[in-house]
């Protein structure tokens, strides 16, 4: 493959000449400004504060009662007491947005973060290792991808209450296998590494090289798909819900608020369906915007071919 | 390249095993009892035990496994009691309705992300790419069902263009004499589909356009348009070998959850219904089938992959 960057070339063309020499200082605060350049990037980031604001610091400010049913007052249009109208418990639909946005986003960020850390780890000593604990390792992550996600949802709904916790724990069951095949990947390359061979040569354990030397140069990969994981943890959860594998009705998400407004979308109570869309929508746009803008900061490639 | 396809062969054999233990275990780690669920709660212990014994249900997992796999090799993917009939027999009335939803919004999405693709690479940071790649974005970024449920309101409900539900045949030729029901369905995987292919077309035309035979190509004065036509797209198009494999489990299967909104009657749909009736054969036929046509996609465009472009090799 030719080492031309497109973007790079651009920019030899675009550079003005005899103009003025910008430092480029520290790695970090170069990828800084690709990012903070990248607009997309920044609305993203906006994006994602004012929402995490608006779940967590939105009901303390806008008190409504989430916990029992006000049947007197159900389906009601957008206005008077209720700025976004109420849903067929009679529930204000803006104050439970905020509390399904607080569901949604933790379980986003810990699915984000464990089936990362996970799948790191587990890349990183697979590739490393190679031969035949890398095929044993990689063909366990075949499985795991050629199994329906939804079969696992089904499995557990039958067998456990839900919780956040468990539904943490299998959204993170089915997220890690691609981080894994990732960092697995860029590990091939990184232990022929002349800093890897040498210290390998030197007596270094394999720990040491794959906790100083392989994972911290995976850093790029990492951050990326955190990123993107989030934002798939959150779709994944809206379309669990909707399908009614997730959570019980006791915990709000935007998904079983859509679920459940989608069945008066015939009768016109649009409020009860839009407004959990477009959280979502905009939320998971948010996440993506920020993981290609780090993406191309890093220039990673995350397409394994 | 023989020693490379064997190879994945043997991968592919390995997981397809792996799937089937799993999903086996799984499926008869959950409670509950066949025998009760479909004799009653009087049958006597005598009716059960009889009924286990005439189903191999007593026998050892490992044994029960072993008929399984027999069963399977023989084309057998096992029998529905809760609806009295073969899973292959449902299958076989429900997977060709789904070769039509798949496969007509399957090539719909490639002919629509392909040239889109290519486009966007053109031209690059400019307008029409900032605006296909908005669309493709606010798609991607849309839970699968929220695509159908927005045709739905538009198309359906505000406006009476298309029926908001699927026709309820159990033929095809049947689905077919109505086809303003199927043009929603259809509509909503093509776009599903159409977000994750123009992704995957502008990032391989981008990575196309940067190679040296595409300046050698210019350089020699070739027109531009033959530029693109010959060296551009052709190149490109090793991706579609990708996206096709991986759209082979949802042509045969469809998805659950446009299935599901639409109430298209497949194999997604019949899916769902076992998971909520606790039909737990069908569960298991659907999965295992799942399982082995992802891993046939995947075996497929690698192999097609290593045929067709020649700097690969093994």
């Amino acid at each position: 493959m030719s080492a031309v960057n497109p973007q790079e070339l651009e920019a030899t063309v675009a550079a003005p000449s005899g103009g003025e020499v910008v430092s480029t200082g520290s790695p970090w605060r170069l990828l800084g400004r690709t990012f903070v350049q990248n607009r997309l990037a920044v609305l993203g980031v906006v994006l994602v504060v004012l929402i995490v604001l608006f779940s967590f610091i939105g009901p303390l400010l806008y008190h409504t009662d989430q916990y029992s049913p006000n049947l007197l007052d159900t389906n009601l249009h957008p206005g008077g007491s209720y700025p976004l109208g109420s849903d067929n418990s009679g529930y204000d639909i803006l104050g439970r947005l905020m509390l399904g946005g607080r569901s949604s986003i933790e379980v986003g960020l810990a699915v984000g973060f464990i089936s990362t850390l996970f799948g790191l780890l587990y890349g990183a000593i697979s590739g490393f290792f190679g031969k035949a604990l890398d095929s044993i390792m990689m063909r366990v992550v075949d499985i795991g991808l050629a199994i329906p996600v939804v079969f696992l949802f089904i499995f557990m709904a039958q067998v456990y209450k839900p919780s956040l916790s468990l539904l943490i724990f299998l959204l993170a069951l089915v997220s890690w296998l691609v981080p894994a095949r990732l960092v697995r990947g860029e590990t091939l390359t990184l232990r022929t590494r002349e800093y890897a061979e040498a210290l390998q040569v030197m007596g270094g354990r394999p720990w040491r090289v794959i906790l100083r030397h392989i994972i911290p140069n995976t850093i790029g990969t990492i951050v990326v798909t955190v990123t993107f994981q989030i934002a798939n943890a959150i779709l994944i959860l809206a379309i669990l819900q909707y399908l009614g594998f997730g959570l019980p009705p006791s915990i709000p998400t935007w998904g079983t608020m859509l679920a459940s407004g989608v069945t008066y979308l015939q009768d016109g109570y649009w409020w009860e369906v839009y407004p959990a869309l477009i959280m979502i929508v905009i939320t998971v746009v948010a996440f993506n915007f920020i993981g290609d803008a780090l993406q191309d900061a890093f220039d990673v490639r995350l397409q394994e071919k | 390249m023989t020693r490379f396809i064997i190879g994945r062969l043997i991968q592919a054999v390995i997981v397809t095993l792996g799937v089937t233990i799993i999903t086996f275990i799984l499926l008869h780690a959950l409670p509950g009892s066949l025998a009760r669920d479909i004799l009653g709660n009087r049958a006597t212990p005598q009716a059960i035990k009889q009924f286990n014994d005439a189903n191999d249900l007593e026998k050892p997992i490992y044994a029960q496994y072993w008929n399984f796999l027999d069963k399977l090799l023989h084309g057998n993917l096992g029998y529905s009691f809760k609806l009295d009939r073969t899973t292959d027999s449902l299958l076989g009335s429900e997977l060709p309705k789904d070769l039509v939803l798949g496969g007509v919004s399957l090539i719909l999405s490639l002919l629509i992300a392909i040239p889109v693709g290519v486009l966007q690479a053109v031209r690059r940071n400019r307008p029409a790419d900032y605006a296909a790649t908005g669309a493709s974005f606010l798609l991607y970024s849309m839970p699968q069902y929220a695509i159908a449920i927005l045709l739905i309101q538009f198309l359906a409900i505000s406006f009476h263009v298309f029926p908001a539900e699927a026709p309820q045949s159990s033929t095809v030729g049947g689905m077919l004499s109505h086809p303003s029901g199927l043009v929603l369905p259809i509509a909503s995987l093509t776009l599903v589909s159409f977000a994750q292919f123009s992704r995957y077309m502008r990032s391989s035309a981008l990575d196309t356009l940067a190679q040296d035979y595409m300046r050698t190509a210019r350089a020699k004065g070739l027109p531009e348009r033959l530029v693109l036509w010959r060296h551009l797209l052709r190149n490109s198009l090793l991706t579609v070998v990708t996206l096709v494999g991986m759209s082979i489990p949802l042509v045969l299967t469809g998805t659950l959850i446009i299935e599901q909104v639409f109430n298209f009657p497949g194999a997604g749909l019949e899916y769902y219904t076992a998971a909520t009736t606790n039909d737990y054969e069908v569960l298991l036929g659907i999965t295992v089938l799942v399982g082995v046509t992802t891993v046939l996609g995947n075996l497929l465009a690698d192999i097609a992959y290593a045929i067709l472009d020649p700097r690969i090799r093994y």
